[in-house]
């Protein structure tokens, strides 16, 4: 018997240290990672949801986050691939072409 | 049982993830979320969501992760360097984060009395499994989102294709 509360605010530590890795991280590869710890806290909210209102929706919302999140992994992946054949770098600082 | 299976398990998401955030290299970062997302599979399992709990094994840590290292490994990462626009990151980006979390913890916990108790396994209908609820729901009411996340996952095959080709 765990209330639900300690679900959900294992969900926001987790969704604050990917914020917080977001923001601090300077590999392109890390911060892509991160974005992935926040889907999954985003995820882990909705499965407690689920199982306090005992409906199904909240599971199938999750299905759908797993979906999207693969093709966004793979489009990403391609697109940190062409990234690097360009520039020949991975750090997000030196990657500064649109700013003024 | 229960509450010993969420600490140990929420113990080792939050370990792993706070390990995340401190390591230099990316390859660790990678494997320190392979463990996140196994032990959030067990807390999945737990809230009765088990299809999720192996779609999360399976599709997460098997098939995503495995793309991360392999993408790691072919451009050969090392480790990341400190850079002036990360130190104003930091000091700006941990109190930011820090405040996000004090809020949600204070909501979440200051409500949780009108949130209830969870009980272990699938709470939903003992006579029918976990899988044939959600199957029946994806293949009835929810079937035309089903079949349009195909043609998404077309689309993202096709555009990874041109986007990691060789330009000539």
């Amino acid at each position: 018997m765990v209330p639900i509360s300690y679900y959900l605010v294992l969900a926001a530590i987790l969704f604050s240290l990917g914020i917080a890795a977001y923001l601090v991280k300077r590999n392109v590869i890390t911060i892509f990672i991160s974005i992935e710890l926040m889907l999954n806290a985003v995820n882990l909210t909705f499965i407690a949801f689920a199982h306090q209102w005992n409906k199904l929706n909240g599971q199938i919302f999750v299905f759908f986050v797993m979906v999207v999140a693969a093709a966004e992994a793979a489009v990403g992946l391609a697109i940190i691939i062409a990234l690097f054949r360009s520039r020949q770098t991975l750090n997000v600082d030196q990657v500064n072409l649109l700013k003024g | 049982m229960h509450l010993a299976l969420f600490f140990i398990f929420g113990g080792l998401a939050v370990l792993f993830a706070l390990n995340l955030l401190l390591q230099r290299h990316p390859i660790n970062s990678a494997l320190s979320l392979v463990v996140v997302m196994m032990s959030l599979a067990v807390l999945y399992w737990s809230l009765g969501a088990e299809f999720l709990a192996a779609a999360q094994i399976i599709v997460y840590s098997g098939a995503v992760m495995v793309l991360f290292v392999f993408v790691i490994m072919l451009l050969n990462a090392g480790e990341e360097e400190h850079t002036r626009g990360s130190k104003v990151a930091a000091i700006a980006g941990l109190p930011g984060a820090a405040a996000i979390f004090c809020v949600l913890s204070f909501v979440f916990l200051s409500e949780g009395h009108k949130l209830g108790l969870s009980h272990l396994g699938g709470s939903l209908d003992e006579a029918t499994s976990n899988i044939s609820q959600i199957s029946s729901l994806l293949f009835t009411d929810l079937l035309l989102p089903f079949e349009v996340t195909s043609i998404l996952i077309l689309v993202a095959i096709l555009g990874a294709v041109v986007l990691a080709k060789k330009e000539r």
